[in-house]
């Protein structure tokens, strides 16, 4: 039994399709067997929600009088990036907020950043922009200050070389000093471990060797009509994978994009990590056609058939040794506490599942009411590609 | 014997005063503080825990009325619209005060009761969540 994403959609813009989510189908397909139940389902709905730092957005302001071109720009004392065209700027989610005294008063707060101008910027506040520029004949404005928000804005458009990591390490720290990273506060000898990832949820754990998601892939980005616009940053496809495909370390990745006039607020929020920096957590739902018995199989994957590296971020994270300490599912994960190396240690995690579950249940409703057709990719997403280190090398002769 | 969380606010005018002292000798209250900021010739704040009878809890409140101090009932805010479930206070709430409510839909809930304000979610949690009234 094959379908064509051609028949799914005809399905679900009549109203016709059965769409379940990504937990839900585990039951389903357990109940009524692959066979049938690949005939009956339409499509799985995935999601995750969590902090993603490769994000951002391209901001255009619309031309002052006189016109300017605006060389260097903060929005809510955040700087952004003006080495494009006149009044276009790329707001990055980890820049810091101007004299943020960062880790200078070690752990820094890090309280505001891009990732907070974003979550400000789709909740529709007014922010103020100050622009600098050197002046030029057709553009001779040299500053500028005012208060806008994200309607007076002619584009706001989301674009991030790197979302939704297939999988993702577990943090824990062997030494014995608190450390400050990205995956949360890490108290001394191992006393909690964190992790990130929705597990069984997950887009790309749900499709391993990306069967249905590539470049082009109609996704929910934060309730904006978003889509797949490239392979993410760091795609490292050629991973070691358990014997359902899936992978135990990192791996997949999405370029993602998506119109911010059109996001729900409740999925881009503002992200401050202790001792590290700033960043933004985001919502991502992609719906899976189910074309074929196969591709169905892989949407059943549970949360104690994926596993995760644990990785001590206190020394073979930051001095890139590659040892894995152990390997934990998600079921472990999630169940508060594992046992490491004879010790009980508690576990938490840094990404939502609550979130994410309600995002699969928010995307399922919307291709039941026919409002969101998937989308056939483009282009496939790579294999077998693996991911180079940066060597440091000497000035060139 | 009821239990009541507090927390006092004293301007320069009354930090000075054996206030607590006498909570505990004229009424007869155990008090468990948790947080303490009140020093003399400056604004300062204490969170505390009272249990005592109804009776001797009224009589210290119309005592504390005699003096410029004001009593106010939540030291740590939990926004519960801001929270993302993503649990990661949970270890590092040393009580369970921040807990999941549910397993499945793993949705997280403050218990204000079982909080002693050491202000480690402050601290952890990346959303800003959890706040301190001083």
């Amino acid at each position: 039994m094959t379908k064509t994403y051609a028949e799914i959609n005809e399905k679900i813009a009549s109203g016709k399709a059965v769409v379940l989510t990504a937990e839900e189908i585990i039951d389903y397909v357990d109940k009524n067997g692959l066979e049938k139940a690949a005939k009956e389902v339409d499509v799985v709905t995935t999601a995750t929600f969590g902090p993603m730092c490769s994000s951002g957005c391209f901001i255009n302001f619309g031309h002052s009088k006189p016109k300017m071109r605006i060389s260097e720009g903060w929005i809510s004392d955040v700087p952004v990036y003006c080495g494009i065209a006149a009044v276009d700027v790329y707001l990055g989610a980890t820049e810091l907020r101007q004299n943020d005294s960062a880790n200078m008063y070690y752990p820094g707060e890090f309280r505001y950043g891009g990732g907070h101008v974003i979550e400000d910027l789709v909740a529709g506040k007014k922010l103020q922009f100050f622009g600098l520029s050197y002046g030029t004949d057709d553009y001779p404005r040299r500053e500028i200050r005012t208060m806008f928000d994200i309607n007076d804005l002619n584009q706001a458009i989301m674009t991030n070389p790197r979302n939704c990591y297939q999988n993702y390490n577990v943090a824990v720290n062997t030494s014995n000093k608190t450390v400050y990273t990205y995956l949360g506060i890490l108290k001394p000898r191992m006393r909690n471990m964190t992790y990130s990832s929705a597990g069984q949820l997950s887009p790309l754990l749900n499709d391993p060797l990306y069967e249905t998601i590539g470049v082009g892939t109609s996704v929910w980005l934060a309730g904006s009509r978003g889509l797949v616009y490239a392979q993410g940053t760091q795609h490292c496809s050629d991973v070691e994978r358990d014997e359902n495909d899936v992978p135990v370390e990192g791996a997949g990745t999405l370029a993602l994009t998506g119109n911010m006039k059109e996001m729900n607020p409740e999925f881009v929020r503002g992200v401050s990590l202790k001792g590290y920096g700033v960043s933004l957590a985001l919502g991502v739902g992609i719906p899976i056609p189910i074309l074929n018995e196969t591709i169905l199989k892989r949407v059943t994957v549970r949360d104690r058939d994926i596993q995760a590296c644990v990785i001590d971020y206190a020394e073979d994270y930051p001095q890139k040794t590659g040892k894995v300490l152990a390997k934990f599912t998600y079921e472990q994960l999630r169940s508060g506490q594992v046992e490491l190396d004879g010790k009980k240690v508690a576990v938490s995690s840094m990404s939502s599942y609550n979130k994410a579950l309600k995002i699969c249940n928010l995307l399922k409703a919307e291709i039941e009411d026919g409002k969101f057709l998937i989308s056939e990719p483009s282009q496939r997403l790579p294999l077998n590609q693996g991911m180079h280190s940066l060597e440091i090398k000497g000035p060139a002769k | 014997m009821i239990t009541k969380k507090i927390y006092l606010y004293f301007p320069k005018s009354e930090t000075e005063k054996p206030i607590v002292c006498q909570l505990i000798r004229n009424f007869d209250l155990t008090i468990n503080i948790f947080r303490a900021k009140v020093t003399p010739e400056e604004e300062g704040y204490l969170s505390l825990e009272i249990t005592g009878t109804q009776e001797h809890i009224d009589q210290a409140y119309e005592f504390l009325s005699e003096f410029d101090v004001i009593i106010q009932n939540k030291g740590i805010h939990w926004d519960s619209d801001r929270c993302t479930h993503c649990g990661n206070c949970i270890v590092h709430c040393p009580t369970g005060a921040l807990h999941f409510s549910d397993r499945t839909t793993r949705t997280v809930m403050f218990n204000e009761e079982k909080c002693i304000e050491c202000l480690s979610c402050i601290t952890n949690c990346p959303f800003g969540v959890c706040s301190s009234a001083f």
